[in-house]
């Protein structure tokens, strides 16, 4: 039974690294001089500004997600509740989406900088005008408050299922530092993949990036495809990047290589020690400010928008299909992928050679969208092909949405499987050992044992997965069949024009569908293991 | 196979497909094509399934092969249509209404494909500068240091700009040229062309490149009333090269190699360039028209003619790799 399970991660992988291997195929078409070039002229800069955007995004995600994961599950305070869930939310925002909505705010010729001059007593923004959002720190802060949810999730589940004991132990024998000295190293794998989920998502991010002026690695792909038309070297300069990624990630497991993070007993939420007075308030602050700066204001701002919007030009007849579209294709790829990444995270744990394979599926997240869908392409028209020629309808590219499909498992798998990991990994072997001992084997195991209590890591995966499909814009724009939209694809049309407002109510119909479950995330039941109370 | 399990379920994704029919793959925005092909469908009853793109539309088409559904392929830029060309995903085309509607230097000699639109890379300046001439080689002019507003130079409209300027002198002289726009802006290049005019409404800048139809689309009142403030800021001005005219590039189409819908695909490039539709990208999108007997919309016409700069589409095609490499190298996003 061992070897289907690992026969199933084996093919899991293998669907996610063939597009690589196809952009490998790209690649290795030459690109004569690019390297010179990159070398000479590119790559000091972009390394540069890649390096930079990484480490602050990673310090950001981390400090901002462990630390107010830990204040809402360690402590009380007022608003604790609301916050629990409302830390999620910048989720359902899209990063080209913030970045369009923060420039638009704090535009020079915007409200927010004419009242800053009004009350300053300048008249022009020539005379005064604060820092320009289109930076490198704009682009930080910008993913970093989009993105930190990632880690807020992690972390606060480690510290909900896992942490209650050996925290309130620490507090008891008087240790102050319980966070640094006990909380922090505990949180550290749920950290990490977290962390890594957020640094692979602003590395590849386009969008965002390209509108803030920050040029990055990704930017320089984009350069060396579309405006060089040199497609071979575009793989190249991906698959370099994709080599780092991996290297960074695999380094992160080697450091912590010996540690196990299981817990046998069974988990209970901390004890909160009530925070009062000016401790109160600046949790309560700590808080609302990543809410307020990564949802609230780029919300707000697209609700005046599209109301602007709908008393000029109406609701577009079309949206309501192109949602309808969305919800369907997000939920179908969700449960492929959750299925696909338990497989593959349970050979995992299985056997040894099945963490490879977990690796391996784990790096389609880590290339840019359309690079990603350009490796997909022939692989999916060549499967079109042989359906059409065993008389067959072609369901991938050329009749269906079958490769958006594929594209949104390649692309998130890394998160099922390395979410499932973190679940199980709080999983003690002994459970495992005890049910092998009774008769069962890996399969009865897993039903029994696993799934049962991995069931809410699971959930809050689905809709993680789900959000992220739903907003995925340039594998959806590439691969999806004539005549089919989805309201990313609309949102992109309106805004190809330069006309970003006229997105505004796509838009905020991708951000309430992110919303929805996000706040189901946040409202899920404590875990319940069997036999608990 | 799972593949095949899911075809039932998705086939219900896959838009439904009618009678008389062609397939459209384009980059161009919905907003634009959507109009001109309701228009076509009314005129000749077929109808006309589409697929919006942004990148890797070439190479798509390419991965389908020859059981690609796609008839016509609509995009701007020259680069990109040469480039489909240079792939061997397009058709020859003989048609005497094409030839007829566009000239000669719009399309190409074998028929492979044709231009659509026209769109000037234009000057917008601060409307108290009251300029009314402008030279592209001005723009390195030290004169106008810290005033100059311009989108990133990696972008398709500004790697053409830089092609032209390449092949009216060389390319040291561009790269010289394009350091000189780099010292000269006051702000990162970045954002869209509609911004230099927002930018300049502000105050951040005075001049500015973009394209000509953004004015028209601002002045129309379309895009909302922000846009008409940041539009009657500025002065849309008709910059030439100083032994040549204006920077124009084009929107343009070819017949797939593929195409199972030939005839309907030449039909609808017969009527893109029919003074009807050609009406509608003047007066929808505000683009010049390509069949000269069709009117320049007023918003537009009211800034001067347009003399269009001499210098061959197909030749600043070429020099597109090197102007994107000298982009890089003078660090014109940095």
């Amino acid at each position: 039974m061992t070897r289907a399970w690992l026969g199933g991660a084996a093919a899991v992988a293998l669907l996610v690294c063939l597009p690589v291997v196809s952009l490998l195929a790209i690649a290795a078409q030459g690109s004569a001089g690019l390297w010179s070039h990159l070398a000479a002229n590119v790559l000091p800069a972009a390394l540069r500004d890649t390096l930079i955007l990484l480490a602050g995004v990673g310090v950001l995600v981390a400090v901002v997600g462990t630390g107010t994961a830990w204040l809402v599950t360690a402590h009380d305070f007022a608003g604790r509740r609301l916050f629990e869930w409302a830390l999620l939310l910048p989720l359902a925002v899209p990063t080209y989406i913030s970045a369009y909505a923060w420039l638009d705010i704090l535009h020079p010729v915007g409200a927010v900088q004419g009242w800053v001059r009004a009350v300053l007593g300048y008249s022009s923004p020539r005379e005064f005008r604060l820092p320009d959002v289109r930076s490198m720190t704009g682009c930080v802060l910008l993913l970093g408050l989009v993105l930190y949810p990632y880690v807020y999730l992690t972390a606060r589940a480690m510290f909900v299922t896992q942490a209650a004991g050996l925290i309130e132990a620490a507090r008891t024998l008087g240790e102050r530092r319980v966070f640094r000295r006990v909380a922090l190293p505990l949180a550290r794998p749920a950290v990490a993949v977290g962390v890594s989920l957020a640094l692979m998502e602003a590395l590849n991010d386009i969008g965002a990036s390209e509108f803030l002026g920050v040029r990055t690695m990704t930017v320089s792909v984009y350069s060396t495809w579309i405006g060089r038309a040199d497609l071979p070297g575009a793989a190249q300069i991906s698959l370099a990047m994709l080599a780092l990624v991996v290297a960074l990630v695999m380094l992160e497991r080697w450091a912590r290589r010996n540690q196990r993070y299981a817990v046998g007993q069974r988990p209970r939420p901390i004890g909160r020690s009530a925070l009062r007075g000016w401790r109160a308030g600046l949790a309560m602050l700590a808080c609302a400010v990543p809410v307020l700066l990564g949802f609230a204001a780029p919300a707000t701002y697209l609700m005046v928008e599209a109301w602007k919007r709908v008393a000029f030009a109406g609701i577009s007849p079309t949206l309501w299909t192109e949602a309808l579209n969305t919800v369907l294709l997000a939920s179908a790829a969700t449960v492929m992928v959750l299925i696909c990444g338990t497989v593959a995270a349970y050979a995992a744990r299985l056997h040894g050679r099945g963490g490879l394979l977990a690796r391996a599926t784990t790096l389609g997240y880590a290339v840019p969208g359309t690079v990603l869908a350009i490796g997909l392409l022939p692989l999916v028209a060549a499967l079109d092909r042989g359906l059409i020629a065993a008389g067959l309808p072609a369901v991938l590219l050329l009749g269906g949405s079958g490769a958006v499909l594929l594209a949104y498992m390649v692309r998130f798998m890394a998160i099922a499987t390395g979410g499932v990991e973190s679940g199980f990994a709080r999983i003690p072997p002994s459970l495992d050992h005890a049910s092998r001992s009774l008769g069962q084997g890996p399969s009865g195991t897993f039903l029994r044992v696993h799934l049962p209590l991995s069931r809410p890591a699971l959930v809050a995966l689905a809709l993680l997965v789900f959000v992220d499909c739903a907003k995925e814009l340039p594998a959806t724009l590439l691969l999806r069949p004539l005549n089919v939209e989805t309201l990313a694809t609309h949102l992109y049309g309106e805004a190809a024009r330069g006309t970003y407002e006229e997105a505004a109510i796509a838009a905020l119909v991708i951000v309430a569908i992110g919303m929805a479950p996000v706040i189901l995330l946040a409202r899920q039941p404590r875990p319940r293991y069997p036999g608990t109370p | 196979m799972k593949h095949l399990a899911l075809g039932t379920a998705l086939s219900f994704l896959a838009g439904a497909t009618a009678a008389q029919e062609l397939n459209l793959y384009t980059t161009r925005e919905p907003g634009l094509v959507e109009p001109l092909l309701a228009a076509f469908t009314a005129s000749s009853g077929i109808e006309v399934n589409t697929i919006f793109l942004k990148e890797g539309l070439p190479e798509r088409v390419e991965a389908e092969g020859d059981r690609s559904p796609a008839d016509v392929m609509m995009t701007v830029d020259i680069g990109n249509l040469v480039d489909l060309v240079d792939r061997g995903l397009t058709q020859p085309v003989e048609s005497e209404v094409l030839e007829a509607a566009i000239p000669e230097s719009m399309r190409d000699a074998d028929g492979q494909w044709f231009a659509l639109s026209l769109r000037a890379r234009a000057l917008y300046a601060a409307k108290d500068l009251e300029l009314t001439e402008f030279h592209y080689e001005d723009l390195a002019d030290p004169e106008w240091k810290g005033r100059v507003c311009i989108r990133s130079g990696q972008h398709p409209y500004n790697i053409a700009l830089t092609a032209a300027y390449i092949a009216h002198y060389d390319e040291a002289e561009a790269e010289a040229w394009l350091t000189g726009v780099h010292d000269n802006l006051a702000r990162k290049a970045g954002g869209g062309d509609r911004d230099v005019a927002r930018d300049i409404m502000g105050g951040l800048c005075d001049i500015g490149i973009a394209n000509s139809y953004y004015v028209g689309q601002m002045l129309s009142g379309n895009g909302g009333p922000d846009q008409l403030e940041w539009v009657n800021a500025i002065r849309l001005v008709f910059p030439t090269f100083e032994n040549g005219g204006t920077q124009i590039n084009v929107s343009g189409a070819a017949v797939a190699k593929h195409a199972p819908n030939r005839d309907e695909a030449v039909a609808l490039l017969e009527y893109l360039v029919s003074p009807e539709a050609q009406k509608i990208y003047a007066e929808a999108n505000f683009e010049h028209p390509v069949n000269a007997t069709a009117a320049v919309s007023p918003l537009i016409v009211q800034f001067g003619d347009l003399v269009p700069d001499t210098i061959s589409l197909t030749e600043v095609a070429r020099n597109r790799k090197a102007a994107s490499e000298l982009a890089e190298k003078v660090g014109f996003d940095n």
